[in-house]
C-alpha cells in the first residue's frame, strides 16, 4: 500500500478514536494499578497516547511542528521516568513497599 | 467511493479476509496495528505481574512505532524505539529487578474502585471521542510525505525551535542530578529502623 | 432651675459614692455622707418650696430629648409645683431621718454600705417620679422605686425566705405596672404626648371621650393598686416587712406606697371625668381599709401588725380619692408619713432593744427599759387612734366629714374601720409596752435604750406627729389659718375639688364627736382586755373559731398561691425543660449533623493519590461536559 492509499480511506477521526483509547486505558491503569512503577508505566503509555495523536494531526496537516513537539515530549518523558524511579528507589528504601496505597501521611 | 484494488491480488481474485478486514473501510494494516496496540495496552494495565507488563508495554511501543512509519514519520519511528523502548523500559525492568518485585503481592482492590475507575475512563472516552469526531471535517490533507524526514525536521528543530531545545538539555542535567542524587544509598536505610513496620505490609 | 437638678442628683451621687467607695471607708463616713446628701436635697427643697409663693408658680427644668418618635416628644424634664413640692419635702426630710437612723440600726451589717447605696438610690428615684413633668419621667421613678424595694427588702439575701418575699413584691408590682403602662399606652395613642399639661388640657377641652378617659384612670388605679397594695395585690407588703425596719420605715409606710396617691392626686383632673373609677376607687379603698384593719387585729409580729395598718391607712387616703377629696387624702398622706415612720422606727428601736425579737407575745412592761422609745411609740399610737388634736385625728376627721357628705354608709363603714385600728394599735402598744416582761433572762439582761442616733429621728417625728395637724385645721377651728394644705394645693387640684360639699359646722362637730368616740371606745376595749385583765394574745395553736380568719389573714396568700403562683411555677418548669431539652437539643443536633457531614468530608482527604487523581478525573469529566456542551 502507498501512503496515498491509506489517506484515501483513513480519516484523522480514526487516529482521534484510537489515540484516545489508548488515553484512556492509560487512565483506567493509574488509577487502578497499586504498584508504583506499573503506575508509571501507564503514565507512560497515555504520554504515548498523546504522541501518537500529535504525530497523526501534523501528518494530516503537514505540518513538522507536532512531530517536534513529540519530540520534546519524549524529553520530558525520559527525564520523568528517570527522576520518577529514583524516587520509587528511595522510598522502596524507606518503607519496603512501593504500594502507592499505603502512602497517605498527608490524609485529614 | 473507495478504491478496492488492493484487495485484488495477482490473480485479480479477492482475498476473502482482506475484504472482511476492509468492511470497515479501513486499511487492514491500521486495523491490525490498531488492534495489537490496544491489546497490549490492555495487557500492561490489567496483568499482575510487573515483568510482563513491561514486556507487553514495549510491544505496544513497537506498535506505536508502527503507526508512525504509517504516519510518515520515519524519524520518530526510530527515535521512539530507542529511547523509550529501548532506555525507559530497560530503565524500568531494571529498577523491577533492583527491587525484586517480579513476583507480584499486591493487595486485592475493591470491585467498587474497578467499576469507579472503568466508568471514569469510560465516559471521559466518550466526551473525548463526542467532542473530538467533527474536528476531522476542517482539516486539509495535506499529504507532505517528507516532513517526517530527519533532514526536514532538524531544519525546524534547530531554528525555529531552538530555545526549547537548549532548554530540555537544561532539563535533561536537572534530571540526571535529581536522579543522581536520590538514587545514591543513604547512611541511615530501613534495616536501622524500627519506625516503618506499620508501612509494611 | 438648675436646683432642681441638684435635688435629683444629690441622693444620685450618694449612690454612687456608697456603692462605689463605701465598701473601703467606714461606716461612719459611708453612712454620713449618704445622709448628707438627703439632707442637701431637703434644704433645696425648702428653699422651693418657700419659692412656690404666688399662685401657680412652677419650676422647671428639662435636661434632654428622651426620644422623639413622629409626632411624639418625651423629655427628661423635671418640674417642681406645689403638689410636688410637699412630695419632695416629705421624701427627702423623712429620707433624711431615716438615713441617720440606718447608721445606728445597721451598725456592724456586712453589708452597711450596699444598704446606703441602696437607699439613696430609692430616694433618687422617689424623687424622679414625684418631679416629672410627664408620664414617662413617673414610670421611670416608679420601676426605679419597684427596684430597689426588691433590693431592700430582699437585702440579707442568705435567707431565701427574705428573697422570695423581695421576688414576691417585685411580681406584684410588675402587674400592677401592667396596668399602668396600659394606661400609659392609651394616653399616647390618644393624645401624642406624655407630658401633664398637654394631656390634662386635652382631657379638659374635651378631645377625649368619657369611655377613654374612663379606661385611662382604671389602668392607673390598677397601677396604683399594686404599688400602694390595695386588694387585691396587697400581700407583697406584709412578707415585705422582712427587710430591715428603716426601709419597711421610709419604703413601705412613707414613700413608695404613696406613689399610688400621689399618682390619683397628680391626674385628678383625669378622675374628675370618670365617675365609675372614682366608685371603683372608693370602695376598692373601703374593703382593703377593712379586711386590712381585721388582719392586724390577730397579728403578732410586730412590724405586720405596722404593715397591715399601712395597707389599712392606705385604704382610708383611696377612700378620700374616692369622692375627690384630693388634698384630704395628700393631708392624710403627710401625717401618715410622720406617724407611721415613727411607728416603724419605734418599732425598729424596740427589735434593737430586744436583740432581734419581733414577736409581742415575748414583749411587755418596756416601758420601764426603754422610756424614749415608749413615749415616742405612744404619741405614734395615740395619733394613729386619732386621739383628739394629735395629727392624724385632724386629717382622718378631713376625710371623713368629706366623705360623710358624698356616701353616708361608706362613712359608717370608715368609721368602723378606725374603730379597729384604734384597737390594734392600742392592742399592740399595751401589749409591748406595759405589763410585765415575759421574754427571756437573756433577753431581758440585754434591755436597753437604743443610741441617740436612733432616738433623734424618733422624737423629732414624735414633735411633727403631733404638730402635724397644723398643717390643714379645719375651718371650725380657725377661719384664718385654716385649711393651709387646701388652699396650697389649689393651684393644682382646686378645681377639682369645687364639686366638694363641705359639711355644715354642726355636722362637722357631730362627726368630729363620733370619731372621738370611736378613739374612746377603742381605748377603754383594749385597756380593760390588755391592763387590767393583763390578757396576752393567745399562742399560734390556741387559735380557734372565727380568730382563725384574721389571724390566717384570711388566707388570701394560699388562695393566690392555689390560683396563680402554682400554675406557673408549673409552666415556669414545663418551659425551662421543653427550652433545655427541645431548644438546646435542637442545638445539639444541629452541631452534631455539622460534625458529622464535617467528618464525612473529612474523608475525601484520605491521603491516597489514586482518590485524588478519581476525582481530578471527574472534575475533567465535568468540566468538559460543561464547556463542550453546555
Amino acid at each position: 500500500m502507498t501512503p496515498d492509499t491509506i489517506f484515501n480511506s483513513l480519516d484523522v477521526s480514526h487516529y482521534i478514536y484510537l489515540s484516545s483509547v489508548l488515553f484512556c486505558i492509560g487512565l483506567f491503569g493509574v488509577l487502578t494499578r497499586r504498584n508504583a512503577i506499573v503506575l508509571l508505566m501507564c503514565i507512560e503509555l497515555m504520554l504515548n497516547a498523546v504522541n501518537l495523536l500529535f504525530v497523526a494531526f501534523s501528518s494530516y496537516m503537514g505540518d513538522s511542528a507536532g512531530q517536534l513537539f513529540v519530540f520534546f515530549i519524549m524529553v520530558v518523558a525520559a527525564a520523568e521516568a528517570a527522576v520518577g524511579l529514583a524516587i520509587i528507589v528511595m522510598v522502596y528504601r524507606n518503607t519496603r513497599s512501593t504500594d502507592v496505597g499505603l502512602f497517605d501521611k498527608l490524609k485529614g | 467511493m473507495k478504491e478496492l484494488t488492493f484487495l485484488k491480488d495477482r490473480s485479480g481474485h479477492i482475498k476473502i479476509s482482506k475484504m472482511l478486514l476492509s468492511l470497515l473501510g479501513l486499511p487492514p494494516a491500521f486495523l491490525i496495528l490498531s488492534f495489537i496496540t490496544i491489546l497490549c495496552a490492555l495487557y500492561v494495565v490489567t496483568n499482575s505481574n510487573p515483568v510482563y507488563s513491561v514486556l507487553a508495554l514495549i510491544l505496544t511501543f513497537f506498535s506505536i512505532s508502527a503507526h508512525y512509519v504509517l504516519l510518515n514519520a520515519q524519524f520518530l519511528a526510530v527515535v521512539n524505539l530507542i529511547v523509550y523502548a529501548g532506555a525507559i523500559m530497560v530503565l524500568f525492568l531494571f529498577v523491577l529487578m533492583l527491587l525484586n518485585l517480579n513476583k507480584e503481592n499486591e493487595p486485592t482492590i475493591k470491585t467498587g474502585w474497578y467499576v469507579a475507575a472503568a466508568i471514569s475512563a469510560g465516559l471521559l472516552l466518550l466526551i473525548l471521542a463526542a467532542a473530538l469526531h467533527r474536528s476531522s471535517e476542517s482539516i486539509m490533507q495535506n499529504s507532505a510525505a517528507e516532513i517526517g524526514l530527519v533532514k526536514n525536521l532538524g531544519k525546524v528543530l534547530f531554528t525555529e525551535y531552538l530555545v526549547p531545545f537548549e532548554l530540555s538539555g537544561i532539563l535533561f542535567l536537572a534530571a540526571m542530578v535529581g536522579a543522581v542524587l536520590l538514587g545514591k544509598k543513604q547512611s541511615t536505610e530501613v534495616n536501622s529502623k524500627s519506625d516503618t513496620e506499620p508501612s509494611e505490609k | 432651675m438648675n436646683i432642681l437638678l441638684i435635688i435629683l442628683l444629690s441622693p444620685f451621687l450618694g449612690f454612687l459614692f456608697s456603692g462605689i467607695a463605701g465598701k473601703y471607708l467606714s461606716e461612719k463616713i459611708t453612712g454620713w455622707i449618704s445622709s448628707f446628701s438627703i439632707l442637701v436635697s431637703f434644704i433645696i427643697s425648702l428653699q422651693v418650696f418657700m419659692g412656690l409663693n404666688g399662685g401657680n408658680s412652677v419650676y422647671e427644668s428639662t435636661v434632654f430629648t428622651f426620644l422623639s418618635v413622629g409626632d411624639v416628644f418625651v423629655d427628661f424634664a423635671i418640674q417642681a409645683d406645689r403638689l410636688t413640692s410637699i412630695m419632695m419635702l416629705v421624701i427627702t426630710g423623712i429620707g433624711f431621718l431615716i438615713h441617720v437612723y440606718s447608721i445606728a440600726y445597721m451598725h456592724g451589717d456586712a453589708g452597711f454600705y450596699k444598704f446606703f447605696a441602696y437607699l439613696n438610690l430609692f430616694v433618687f428615684n422617689m424623687l424622679v417620679l414625684v418631679m416629672g413633668s410627664n408620664f414617662l419621667m413617673l414610670f421611670f421613678g416608679w420601676e426605679g422605686v419597684g427596684l430597689c424595694s426588691y433590693l431592700l427588702i430582699g437585702f440579707w439575701y442568705r435567707n431565701a425566705e427574705y428573697g422570695k418575699a423581695a421576688r414576691k413584691a417585685f411580681i406584684m408590682n410588675r402587674i400592677g405596672d401592667l396596668g399602668l403602662l396600659v394606661g400609659l399606652f392609651l394616653v399616647i395613642a390618644n393624645c401624642n404626648s406624655l407630658n401633664y399639661d398637654d394631656v390634662f388640657a386635652a382631657a379638659q377641652t374635651g378631645k377625649l371621650s368619657t369611655g377613654l378617659i374612663t379606661a385611662i384612670c382604671i389602668s392607673f388605679f390598677i397601677g396604683a393598686m399594686g404599688k400602694s397594695a390595695q386588694i387585691p395585690l396587697y400581700t407583697w407588703l406584709p412578707d415585705a416587712m422582712a427587710g430591715p425596719t428603716p426601709v419597711s420605715a421610709l419604703i413601705h409606710a412613707a414613700t413608695m406606697v404613696t406613689a399610688g396617691v400621689y399618682l390619683v392626686v397628680r391626674c385628678n383632673v383625669l378622675f374628675e371625668m370618670a365617675p365609675v373609677a372614682q366608685q371603683l376607687i372608693l370602695w376598692v379603698g373601703l374593703t382593703t381599709s377593712i379586711l386590712a384593719a381585721l388582719i392586724g387585729l390577730k397579728q403578732n409580729d410586730i412590724k405586720k401588725v405596722l404593715a397591715y395598718s399601712t395597707v389599712s391607712q392606705l385604704g382610708l387616703m383611696f377612700i378620700a380619692l374616692g369622692v375627690g377629696a384630693y388634698s384630704a387624702a395628700m393631708f392624710h398622706l403627710v401625717t401618715h408619713a410622720f406617724f407611721k415612720a415613727l411607728l416603724f422606727l419605734g418599732s425598729g428601736s424596740v427589735i434593737h432593744g430586744m436583740g432581734g425579737e419581733q414577736d409581742i407575745r415575748k414583749m411587755g412592761g418596756l416601758k420601764n427599759h426603754m422610756p424614749l422609745t415608749y413615749y415616742t411609740f405612744l404619741i405614734g399610737t395615740l395619733a394613729i387612734s386619732g386621739m383628739p388634736l394629735f395629727s392624724g385625728f385632724f386629717s382622718k376627721d378631713e376625710i371623713l366629714a368629706m366623705v360623710f357628705t358624698e356616701n353616708p354608709v361608706v362613712w359608717f363603714l370608715a368609721v368602723c374601720s378606725a374603730l379597729i385600728t384604734g384597737i390594734y394599735m392600742f392592742r399592740v402598744f399595751m401589749v409591748t409596752f406595759l405589763g410585765g416582761f415575759r421574754g427571756t433572762e437573756d433577753q431581758k439582761n440585754h434591755l436597753h435604750e437604743s443610741p441617740s442616733l436612733i432616738t433623734m429621728p424618733l422624737l423629732i417625728l414624735a414633735v411633727l406627729s403631733l404638730v402635724g395637724g397644723l398643717l390643714n385645721l379645719p375651718e371650725l377651728f380657725s377661719h384664718e389659718h385654716g385649711q393651709w394644705l387646701k388652699n396650697w394645693l389649689a393651684p393644682v387640684i382646686g378645681k377639682s375639688q369645687d364639686t366638694l360639699h363641705h359639711p355644715s359646722h354642726n355636722t362637722e362637730w357631730i362627726l368630729m364627736g363620733i370619731a372621738v368616740s370611736a378613739f374612746l371606745i377603742a381605748w377603754v376595749f383594749t385597756r380593760n382586755k390588755y391592763i387590767t385583765k393583763s390578757a396576752v394574745p393567745e399562742s399560734d395553736e390556741e387559735i380557734n373559731g372565727i380568730a382563725r380568719w384574721p389571724a390566717g389573714k384570711f388566707f388570701v396568700d394560699e388562695l393566690y398561691d392555689a390560683c396563680f403562683v402554682k400554675s406557673s411555677e408549673k409552666a415556669g418548669a414545663f418551659l425551662s425543660k421543653s427550652d433545655s431539652g427541645v431548644f438546646a437539643g435542637l442545638m445539639d443536633w444541629v452541631t452534631s449533623l455539622i460534625s458529622w457531614v464535617s467528618d464525612l468530608l473529612g474523608k475525601v482527604q484520605n491521603g491516597r493519590i489514586q482518590y485524588y487523581l478519581l476525582y481530578m478525573v471527574m472534575g475533567i469529566i465535568l468540566m468538559l461536559v460543561i464547556n463542550i456542551f453546555g
